[in-house]
């Protein structure tokens, strides 16, 4: 009993400063959003000040912040939303009626997530040019919905694999068609699972920074890639960046931890349990 | 693995029809996903294609090859992407497998230590490039450079003196927490009898973690090795926000070099053959990552 206090108390001893130093940047970042200009570029670094809102409110009065978190908030949802409408009924198929195709099928969707995405840049920048998608928010909520179908795919097929067949068969006995059995059984009962794949494929179109630099300017470009304006010399309020930052990706952060088991079972494609 | 037979009614042959509706959509996006593109920078890198002088245009045959393996950027940033994707991955697998050991024990307050340790996974890549570069890494104001000076040290000038290692710092931040949640997760299979086991053999903290969790996490790090890989072959807000490249081409890695050769020369061939070069490259690990992928897959 004496030895495992001892024990968990040197663990937290080691621990602890770690945990801290990983998050020290994000701290750092978020103190330093309710600092002055000169506070947040004074040496010693300041630790204790008199907090002020003026960049929050300086950031959120920039009209284009409020217009560029609109476009993540769009992009990234309308993203999974049309991601989810696809992948839904084929991760149904797949997980009700297997063929002898099914796993290669999986397989196969899977390794589509594997090409980088500047293999590809030339040939999505030309077609984006010719469609008229260049800096529209439409592009970019189709070019996610590809990104990640693959995941969400075999993420909701393997939560779906979970519900019990026989409540599906029973509804079938009644009746039921696909769109039924999936609409009024299936997605409540797989609920749990089918939100976290959403809150993942969120995350993902939320962070997402190759496509949204190459091909968003000031019109539809998501956070992402309006963040990247504060790197110009002028751009430079290191207050204001962090404001902005901060809010940036409070809401991520949050949706992050909340789905953090998830999360390992998405990235990996379940090689790891 | 043939289907099951749908016992409960003989009548008719339920399953193939609907289900294949079902899977068409889904089936065919992705088809045309990963053919078109893919053609597309096949075809465009044997073409003389520049969309400056949209007038010469022609099949150029490996001429946009022989131009891209001459190139003297190349072999730079080649040599960068190697150095990127290796310094990453040894600072996140070695320092993630520690974590891993460390955060699995009970803590006081375990919960929120892991919370604190993995958030940087959840930070939008410019705004971490941002932060470590500005606020972190500045040399005159920087949180560092004033760590530095007060133990009597003269502060590092990183974008300046040592720009790549700077980026593969800020890149391993982020991807710290990653290795780490997979190597936990895997962790927590790690049966307690066996380690229970080996503590009654009198095996020690450092022969328990040679001999019984380094083992039981061997696949584990080969999974985040691979996904890792070929997340980290095309690195690219980190740069564009903090080097652009530069200086020279100290920071220029296979994926900043095509973005140059495509958005910045509008070389359409030249880009293209770089874009074929870096698909190669991620087939490799690819081909591994799928192979520990399907042994796990059930269906």
């Amino acid at each position: 009993m004496k030895k495992s206090l001892r024990d968990k108390t040197l663990g937290s001893a080691a621990a602890w400063p770690v945990a801290l130093v990983m998050f020290f940047p994000i701290f750092w970042m978020f103190v330093s959003g309710f600092k002055t200009e000169v506070e947040a570029v004074s040496t010693p670094p300041k630790l204790v000040f008199r907090p002020t809102l003026e960049n929050y409110a300086a950031v959120w009065q920039r009209a284009d912040y409020v217009k560029h978190a609109g476009n993540s908030v769009v992009i990234s949802l309308g993203s999974t939303l049309l991601a989810l409408i696809i992948a839904v009924p084929a991760a149904y198929a797949m997980a009700f009626f297997p063929t002898r195709r099914t796993r290669g099928m999986l397989l196969w969707m899977l390794s589509t997530k594997m090409m980088p995405s500047v293999g590809v840049l030339v040939p999505i920048y030309l077609l984006f040019r010719d469609f008229g998608l260049l800096d529209k928010r439409l592009g970019l909520i189709l070019l996610y919905t590809l990104v990640n179908l693959p995941v969400v795919v075999w993420m909701v097929f393997t939560f779906f694999k979970d519900v019990p067949r026989e409540i599906l068969e029973a509804g079938r006995m009644d009746g039921a068609g696909p769109k039924h059995e999936i609409v009024n059984l299936l997605l409540p009962l797989a609920f749990p699972g089918v939100a976290s794949t959403a809150l993942l494929a969120i995350i993902l179109a939320w962070n997402e920074s190759f496509w949204s630099l190459n091909l968003t300017a000031a019109k539809a470009a998501p956070l992402t890639a309006f963040m990247a304006s504060f790197s110009s010399p002028e751009g430079l309020f290191w207050a204001k960046l962090s404001a902005a930052s901060t809010m940036a990706i409070a809401p991520i952060v949050v949706l992050g931890w909340l789905s953090q088991r998830q999360l390992v079972r998405g990235l990996t494609f379940g090689a790891i349990k | 693995m043939a289907s099951r037979p749908d016992r409960s009614a003989g009548r008719r042959r339920r399953p193939s029809s609907p289900a294949f509706a079902l899977k068409l959509p889904a089936f065919l996006i992705l088809l045309l996903w990963a053919v078109v593109p893919l053609a597309m920078t096949f075809w465009f890198s044997l073409q003389r294609y520049n969309l400056l002088s949209p007038g010469v245009r022609g099949f150029a045959r490996l001429e946009n090859y022989r131009y891209l393996l001459t190139d003297p950027g190349l072999a730079t940033a080649i040599l960068n992407t190697l150095v990127l994707v290796t310094g990453v991955l040894a600072i996140t697998v070695g320092l993630g497998t520690l974590f891993a050991v460390l955060f699995d024990q009970p803590l006081f307050g375990r919960g929120v230590a892991r919370v604190l340790v993995i958030a940087p996974f959840f930070v939008m890549p410019t705004v971490s490039a941002l932060v470590w570069k500005n606020m972190l890494m500045d040399p005159v104001n920087g949180v560092l450079a004033w760590l530095a000076r007060g133990v009597g040290l003269r502060p590092v000038d990183w974008f300046s003196e040592a720009p790549l290692a700077a980026i593969v710092v800020i890149v391993a931040w982020q991807w710290l927490p990653f290795a780490l949640l997979v190597l936990l997760t895997a962790m927590q299979s790690l049966d307690p009898e066996r380690r229970e086991a080996a503590r009654l053999d009198g095996a020690g903290p450092l022969a328990m973690f040679f001999f019984i969790t380094l083992p039981h996490l061997r696949r584990a790090i080969g999974v985040v090795v691979m996904i890792e890989t070929i997340f980290l072959l095309s690195v690219f807000a980190e740069i564009f926000v903090t080097t652009a490249g530069g200086p020279g081409l100290a920071t220029t890695n296979l994926a900043f070099l095509i973005y140059r050769f495509a958005l910045l020369d509008f070389d359409i061939g030249g880009a293209s053959a770089g874009g074929v070069l870096a698909i190669l490259l991620a087939n490799i690990v690819a081909v591994f990552l799928m192979r520990a992928v399907s042994r796990n897959l059930e269906t």
